[in-house]
């Protein structure tokens, strides 16, 4: 009898181990409201419809803080179950190293090769055939968000291009409106940089720095009107001292400001604020000069592990990640576009149709992140950033410095 | 704090010298046992990742270690980025302040604190409080007091000086100053107590010396008290010093090196350049430099300070 009980007690316990609940500690940057509010959906997602509890690592201070914390704690043995990064280049050493998880057999599961839209996204979690991280939004830089308010206010019509937007900015001066939000973190000032560049020298240009590193085109005369324009645009982003992109996006909220050149993402804080597209801001792809769209976004990597039950969470959340449920709820929260063409958001407003109308016209270019190693990126942080915190660097200066690091990058 | 160990034991060395020279090494040989896994973990930790860095930063090296040499590629590209050359300069200009700020107020306040005032106790509770919290805490702190809309600025405009303008942190010119006053408030408290401990034990005998002989007290201070409290200053100096060096924290709480690139410092340019940017190489090369100015500075200084105890 005791025996029994025994055997009883013993394979009780062989039976709730195997159903084993494991803590994901999942490390993101996204901590401003519209981030916050959307990274709980994805918790959500995890905490009901699995067994496992989603611990949440958030670090502030954006990417460039963030992955610093997270490629230590890799290295240094201790990785989370699951961390963001912006697929590209950024993870490639980690994958060669045997360091990322192999996601190959999650993907052919759930036919990830099908439904994945745009393809390029799910080619830029793939390395040597094999894919390694789970995409989760597409994130576009080519956006300028305007506030209908404050054009309002100074007696202007809210402009369709950067043009008229540049022939606006004296006359929203006069009015006591900033022209243009800038936060003061370096990825901000090189992100616009590349926006701008896009959009008034072409994709074909910007294709030919970015992912064939010419020089000679960085030197050329279209280049040199993107850093004049550039430099124009130092000038308007004067008097507003603001650091986070939330913040700058949170002056053109409230009206302070009359523009922002940002992606996607700070749609997510118009709609915390309560404001709806076309009434109370709008927004331009390719700053209303060029109808394209980058397909650069987040995407989840999970670390080796050597745990058995741990990797099979890893893999049951990368497969609820790309999931049609979680993918309408997060993505409408955030303000970002599904990873795939099948689902239908549940609020489509203006602007996301149009972001969603260019995807479906294949309007779509490489993001930074899959053309520039982290390096070049980081070297070209600083540049535009010392450019655009520094009166009197030049546009020449600018645009040779800038040749330079092309000429070197890898 | 190793040296300024070495600094108290050097009289008693010098003392039993001549006779028993030789056997010097065999004294105490079972405590020097008894060390040898400690000394083995500083040469094996601290001379054998120094070597390791340095050697890697010859390499072309990513995210990850690899033995892929470039010879001087590295220094080269680090000595041309401007942000290095910028974070050098603002090193030194943090430091210069730093050292001389840091050792005069201290002292200002530990002798002010000496003078048997009331409630000294509760004054040298506020002056140490800063130092109790981190470096981070300390930059968000003064980066709310110095945010221009909610801040210093702030309050005085709305006291109706509204043409008053204090915005260090957004001046590329003075944004270093606004570090060193956050640095300041939070190191000063230790050296303090440092000094007031000092202060303490100088004999009262001297006091009252110089008062008989009608000497004023500040003539008392700088004449005869600061040259008798000079292993105290130079426990100060290693302490503020190696404070400086480390400079990484604050500024990445209090202006993440802005604006643009005028408040970098070469602690968060190795930071950046190792993880940020995933060159590990450049990372390596840097630190090196870092290194390399410390042991310039710091051999000839330590030779001099302490090798010249022998003669005496």
């Amino acid at each position: 009898m005791k025996l029994t009980t025994k055997l009883l007690a013993a394979s009780a316990i062989v039976s709730a181990s195997s159903a084993y609940a494991v803590d994901l500690e999942v490390m993101h940057w996204w901590t401003s409201g519209g981030e916050a509010a959307a990274v709980n959906e994805l918790a959500k997602a995890v905490n009901e419809n699995t067994e496992h509890n989603w611990i949440d690592g958030a670090i502030a201070g954006g990417g460039d803080t963030a992955r610093p914390v997270m490629v230590s704690r890799i290295i240094g043995g201790d990785p989370p179950a699951a961390f963001q990064f912006n697929h590209g280049l950024q993870a490639q050493e980690l994958i060669e190293a045997g360091l990322m998880l192999d996601l190959t057999d999650v993907a052919e599961a759930e036919g990830w090769e099908d439904m994945v839209n745009p393809a390029s996204l799910l080619d830029a979690c793939t390395y040597e055939g094999r894919v390694y991280c789970a995409p989760v939004n597409i994130h576009s830089w080519q956006w300028m968000w305007l506030s209908n308010g404050a054009f309002e206010e100074a007696g202007l019509e809210v402009p369709e291009t950067w043009t008229e937007f540049v022939a606006d900015a004296d006359a929203l001066r006069e009015a006591g409106i900033v022209p243009l939000a800038m936060g003061g973190q370096s990825w901000q000032q090189n992100g616009s940089f590349g926006v701008m560049a896009v959009a008034l020298a072409g994709l074909d240009n910007l294709l030919a720095v970015n992912r064939d590193k010419d020089a000679s085109v960085v030197r050329g005369e279209a280049y040199g009107e993107v850093f004049q324009a550039f430099a124009d645009a130092r000038e308007m982003a004067e008097g507003l001292d603001v650091q986070d992109w939330n913040q700058a996006t949170n002056a053109v909220i409230t009206g302070t400001a009359a523009a922002q050149i940002m992606g996607d993402w700070a749609q997510g804080e118009f709609a915390v604020a309560g404001m709806t597209a076309g009434e109370d801001y709008s927004c331009l792809p390719g700053l209303g000069e060029i109808a394209i769209l980058d397909t650069g976004g987040d995407a989840f990597y999970f670390p080796v592990t050597g745990d058995p039950e741990i990797e099979a969470a890893q893999k049951e959340m990368a497969a609820l990640l790309l999931s049609p449920e979680v993918q309408v709820a997060f993505n409408s929260v955030k303000g970002s576009l599904p990873i795939r063409g099948d689902v239908d958001l549940t609020s489509v407003n203006d602007c996301t149709q149009k972001g969603l109308d260019l995807l479906a016209n294949g309007d779509t270019m490489p993001s930074g992140n899959q053309l520039l190693s982290p390096d070049t990126t980081t070297q070209l942080n600083d540049l535009m950033t010392e450019f655009w915190n520094t009166p009197s660097m030049t546009a020449e200066d600018a645009q040779e410095r800038y040749a330079q690091i092309i000429e070197s990058a890898n | 704090m190793a040296i300024a160990d070495d600094s108290g034991r050097a009289p008693a060395n010098g003392g039993t010298r001549g006779a028993r020279r030789p056997m010097r090494i065999f004294r105490n040989l079972w405590s020097k046992i008894a060390l040898l896994p400690m000394i083995a973990t500083a040469v094996i930790i601290f001379f054998g990742g120094t070597i390791w860095t340095v050697v890697y930063s010859f390499t072309s090296s990513g995210l990850l270690p690899r033995r892929d040499w470039v010879g001087l590629a590295q220094y080269e590209r680090l000595w041309s980025t401007a942000k290095w050359i910028i974070s050098i300069q603002n090193l030194a200009l943090y430091g210069f302040f730093s050292l001389i700020f840091t050792l005069v107020i201290g002292f200002v306040l530990a002798a002010l604190l000496d003078r048997k005032i009331r409630f000294e106790d509760t004054f040298r509770t506020i002056f140490l409080y800063p130092f109790a919290l981190s470096f981070i805490v300390t930059g968000l702190v003064w980066q709310w007091i110095l945010n221009p809309e909610f801040g210093v600025q702030g309050v005085v405009r709305d006291l109706g000086w509204t043409s008053f303008t204090f915005n260090p942190l957004n001046d590329p010119d003075i944004v270093m100053f606004g570090l060193l006053i956050a640095g300041l408030w939070q190191g000063t408290g230790l050296i303090m107590c440092i000094m007031l401990a000092g202060m303490r034990g100088i004999d009262d005998d001297i006091w009252k010396a110089s008062r008989v002989d009608g000497i004023p007290a500040w003539k008392t201070y700088v004449k005869i008290i600061i040259p008798m409290m000079r292993p105290v200053f130079v426990t100060s100096v290693v302490l503020i010093a190696s404070g400086i060096i480390k400079l990484y924290d604050l500024v990445v709480a209090q202006t993440s090196g802005g604006p643009g690139i005028s408040s970098e410092v070469p602690a968060k340019y190795v930071m950046q350049a190792m993880f940020g940017g995933q060159n590990l190489g450049q990372g390596f090369a840097a630190s090196t430099m870092m290194l390399l100015s410390v042991v310039i500075i710091l051999v000839p200084w330590a030779l001099l300070e302490f090798g010249g105890r022998k003669r005496g």
